[in-house]
């Protein structure tokens, strides 16, 4: 059983707006390196292979990263959760990719690691808001997708996955391989690391590819959207704050507010 | 002419806001551009679904009637959806990015070899180029963006549209659609279905709402705010932080990954506000924020700041409105 899990390496999304600018010339986000972070759902989603893999006797996580150099760092994150191995797919031209490029290029790898059983993502990443990936992978992999998924459990050769639906939840049965794309949940909330194993990530190998090792598409492997302009908007609003000296004071005048502007 | 296909999503016998948002969405884009647009229903139904499309902008609005569409599958309606859009010749499908949409825009689009663009909000048009408009980082910023193939599957961000205005006088047609559905598509399999016990009013269509944050300390805090908003007729709405300690169930998270709600009435209540928190509550009418720190973020989108603690001023909130309003 092979789980790979794909990991994003994105701008902080609790960055407080003050710090936050967008270069008005590259329309990137102005970042210094501590700004990087392992995306969220994508370590909800690491939890759960962890725990999976723990689960099944014989299973290995690859945690698997599209990215430069600097996102090697949450590659060993994932080797401190204690992951098998750890991959890193880049190439220079790859700064400006979307998710379907992304998408194309980590089912290729996948498939040049040798397929995997599960293949797990955040359901969408923090800094773009795409949403792509996993079922962009499913359909290049000609596989199922399950999104936005809670909780796992393998069933023999099926995989059983709780994932949120209108007005509540469903649970659905899909057959191996499949990909999931994750949300988080009590369940799979990212473990604290144990110090030992954050010193024995150091030393572990991370393998790196480029595309002349991937078999890849190339009109796939070109963005289906670019970016072209971005800014930040203010949306600030004039608060009135109310002025007084104690909760009572404040309640009343609110409560007189409310009437006055007949809200209530 | 462009000819706009819009996934027109019902249930029952109506539209749902996701299948009128992309109808919404779809007008505009068409009467922007020139363009023409054409609704796609799946499922049994009468012809009522279809003629609230015509009455919401579209020309032609293609039935495809058949028993296995009437629950939701991902595969049977990538694949209808795939049939439709090549057979009609469609340039562009929209598609709301609501729970299904989260299914279908990528897979649409990897299949039929065209772009994909989620979380639209608005668009631009300069010499009929089309860019999209949608939040990113958290909402704290807006990116435009250019498809770069002939053909694209565009995905609406819920609740980011104006669906009030659409006419019973617009004319189309309502065209059944043959399309031969076969069980052995399906091949994700639907255990269960669980509908999460409904709360007295749903944070999506409440009219005030009373929510609370990291700054309750505890759950305690929670029964405070559920006694206001059973005087107000409200509910309660809680942050992330909240609901990730547990002291409230998650299906009361506002924001960006919770429920998008619109109120007359938002009363924020330790909470700091965080893009996330705040892209759930763009369309509050008036937002009231009640924090100890007077730097906090929320206080740039309320309308109405409390610089207090909350255990002060609540009780006695309460207690003021009980007089004024019973
Ligand atoms: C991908 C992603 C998606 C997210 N989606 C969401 C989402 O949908 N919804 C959401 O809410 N968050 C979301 N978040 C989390 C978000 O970034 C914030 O972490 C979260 O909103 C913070 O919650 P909070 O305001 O309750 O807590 P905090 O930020 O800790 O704020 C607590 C506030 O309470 C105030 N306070 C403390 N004591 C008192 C008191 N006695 N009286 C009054 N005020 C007091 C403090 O001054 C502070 O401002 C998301 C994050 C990520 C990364
Ligand atoms: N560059 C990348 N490398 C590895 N995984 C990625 C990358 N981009 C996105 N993903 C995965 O896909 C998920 C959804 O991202 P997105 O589709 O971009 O919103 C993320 O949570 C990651 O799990």
């Amino acid at each position: 059983m092979h789980i790979v899990v794909c990991l994003k390496h994105v701008l902080d999304p609790e960055i407080t707006p003050r710090n936050f600018e967008i270069n008005p010339v590259t329309y990137r986000p102005n970042v210094s390196d501590s700004d990087m972070v392992l995306d969220s759902f994508a370590e909800n989603a690491l939890e759960l292979a962890i725990q999976l893999r723990d689960k099944t006797p014989g299973a290995t996580v690859t945690a698997l990263c599209l990215g430069n150099e600097d996102s090697e760092e949450i590659l060993r994150r994932a080797l401190a959760f204690t992951a098998n191995a750890a991959v890193r797919v880049w190439e220079e031209e790859w700064e400006d990719l979307d998710g379907q490029a992304v998408g194309h290029i980590l089912a290729r790898t996948i498939k040049k690691l040798g397929g995997a059983e599960l293949v797990l993502t955040g359901y969408q990443a923090s800094d773009i808001e795409e949403g792509l990936v996993g079922p962009i992978m499913a359909e290049e992999l000609e596989i199922p997708c399950v999104t936005l998924v809670s909780e796992l459990e393998l069933d023999g050769d099926r995989v059983k996955a709780s994932c949120e639906a209108e007005g509540g939840y469903s649970v659905v049965s899909v057959p191996s391989p499949a990909v999931c794309t994750i949300i988080s949940a009590e369940s799979n909330v990212p473990r604290l690391l144990k110090v030992k194993d954050i010193r024995l990530a150091r030393s572990k190998p991370i393998t790196v590819l480029e595309s002349e090792d991937l078999d890849l598409d190339s009109e796939r492997s070109q963005p289906g959207a670019r970016l072209v302009k971005a800014y930040v908007q203010n949306t600030e609003v004039n608060c009135e704050v109310l002025p007084g000296n104690d909760g009572d004071e404040l309640a009343g005048k609110l409560a007189d507010k409310l009437v006055a502007l007949k809200i209530l | 002419m462009a000819n706009i296909l819009v996934f027109a999503h019902q249930q029952g016998d109506f539209l749902t806001p996701g299948g009128k948002e992309a109808l919404a969405f779809g007008s505009r884009v068409a009467s922007s551009i020139g363009g023409e647009v054409r609704a796609v229903l799946l499922g049994t139904t009468s012809e009522q679904s279809a003629k609230e499309a015509i009455a919401c902008g579209a020309s032609i609005a293609y039935n495809v009637q058949n028993p296995l569409l009437a629950e939701y599958n991902v595969e049977l309606y990538v694949n209808c959806l795939y049939d439709v859009f090549q057979q009609t010749n469609a340039d562009m499908m929209v598609v709301s990015f609501d729970r299904m949409g989260k299914d279908l825009v990528g897979r649409l689009a990897a299949r039929l070899h065209v772009s994909a663009i989620t979380e639209v909000v608005d668009f631009k048009t300069n010499d009929e180029k089309l860019t999209w408009i949608r939040p990113i980082y958290g909402e704290k910023a807006f990116g435009e963006y250019e498809t770069t193939r002939l053909k694209a599957v565009v995905g609406i961000r819920q609740k980011s549209q104006d669906i009030t205005e659409f006419t019973e006088n617009h004319i189309g047609e309502i065209i059944p659609f043959e399309y031969t559905v076969s069980k052995e598509e399906i091949v994700t399999k639907l255990v269960v279905k669980i509908q999460a016990a409904l709360s007295d009013i749903r944070l999506e269509d409440a009219r005030i709402i009373v929510s609370g944050g990291r700054g309750l300390g505890g759950p305690e805090g929670f029964s405070e705010l559920q006694t206001l908003a059973n005087l107000l007729g409200g509910t309660v709405g809680a942050s992330r932080a909240a609901c990730d300690a547990g002291w409230v169930p998650s299906n009361l998270q506002v924001g960006q990954t919770g429920a998008v709600v619109a109120p007359d009435l938002y009363i924020a209540v330790g909470i700091s506000g965080a893009s996330q928190h705040l892209a759930g509550i763009t369309s509050a009418k008036t937002v009231v924020a009640i924090n100890t720190d007077a730097e906090a973020p929320i206080f740039k989108r309320a309308n109405i700041g409390l610089v207090a603690d909350y255990m002060t001023v609540i009780p006695a909130l309460t207690e003021k409105l009980k007089k004024v309003l019973v």
